[in-house]
């Protein structure tokens, strides 16, 4: 058994900003090995190993995953939160938005998982922490391309949960509700405020919020975890 | 005894945590070794990496003890020789 605060590998996809920064600062705040994917902003982050990754790309995810391996070690945490969205009402929506919320969101996130599975499995250790969100169970107007991705991901996550748990993997789902993120900043203003009004805690949630649960998730504590979908939404979805 | 064989032995009582003296050519994986899918997931991604070979899931097809997997195996290296 490992000491509840050996240092392990760490790897966030969508590290450059919102919920992937926070949890990428948690991790390395515990004294964690940290490397983040970004597709477009880079980060500059002490502590932080940045890998340039379109993670809907087989190849840059096999290379941004061996340079992790390489600096860092095996990547022992997975943190799968690399994620777009495409809004639109679903009778005008392309059919290549739908693809391509799907392939970035849902897909990848097996690409990322079977790349990191086998050194897992050797070690008889592994975290993976998938970041799905409220509307994979609530559904959302608009978003039933980013809806249905969240969805498969808790599919995903347990059947990953069931496969690996007799190899010491679990995978888990945290389900943020409406978080303060460059996603959420899109939104009108007013739209904003309405959206928090109808959060039983009454505001919109902050990413060091759900970084709390992921990390938590990623601990040794959480070892008999597996499957779980733990809302992080202030009680938006409780119920469902 | 192949080479193959003798470098396979090892692998088989590491990943199936098994005695050496189990491992003949004759063993059935399933019913021998006590191997299930995901233990033999795992000895195929080891022999992948002693060998540096890749197997297909379908040449994976009618592997069922020792000996067949040594010879698929023997086979590749025999084809990349």
């Amino acid at each position: 058994m490992t000491d509840a605060r050996t240092p392990r590998t760490v790897l966030v996809t969508g590290g450059s900003r919102g919920i992937g920064l926070a949890c990428a600062r948690a991790f390395a705040t515990q004294g964690h090995r940290v490397a983040v994917t970004f597709s477009s902003t880079p980060v500059d982050e002490a502590g932080v190993l940045a890998v340039k990754c379109d993670v809907t790309d087989a190849d840059q995810v096999d290379a941004a995953v061996g340079a992790v391996e390489e600096q860092l070690g095996a990547v022992e945490v997975l943190v799968a939160n690399a994620g777009i969205t495409r809004d639109g009402l679903l009778v005008r929506m392309s059919e290549s938005d739908f693809v391509d919320v799907i392939d970035t969101n849902l897909t990848a996130t097996w690409r990322l998982a079977k790349r990191v599975v086998p050194k897992m499995m050797k070690a008889r250790w592994g975290r993976i922490v998938v970041v799905s969100s409220v509307g994979a169970y609530i559904g959302a107007p608009g978003q039933a391309n980013y809806a249905a991705s969240k969805a498969g991901l808790i599919g995903l996550a347990r059947s990953i949960a069931r496969e690996y748990g007799p190899r010491g993997i679990t995978a888990n789902v945290v389900a943020p509700g409406p978080i303060d993120t460059d996603m959420l900043a899109t939104m009108p203003e007013d739209r904003r405020a309405a959206l928090g009004a109808q959060v039983p805690v009454g505001r919109i949630g902050t990413p060091d919020e759900v970084a709390a649960t992921v990390t938590f998730l990623a601990s040794d504590a959480a070892a008999f975890i597996t499957g779980a979908v733990v809302p992080v939404d202030g009680g938006i979805g409780m119920g469902f | 005894m192949s080479d193959v064989f003798e470098r396979f032995k090892p692998l088989a009582v590491q990943v199936l945590s098994v005695d050496a003296d189990r491992v003949t050519p004759e063993a059935s994986f399933a019913d021998d070794l006590d191997a299930d899918s995901l233990d033999l997931a795992e000895l195929v991604m080891a022999l992948e990496d002693e060998f540096d070979i890749t197997v297909e899931e379908e040449e994976l097809e009618g592997i069922l003890t020792v000996q067949h997997a040594v010879d698929l195996v023997s086979g590749k290296l025999g084809a990349s020789a």
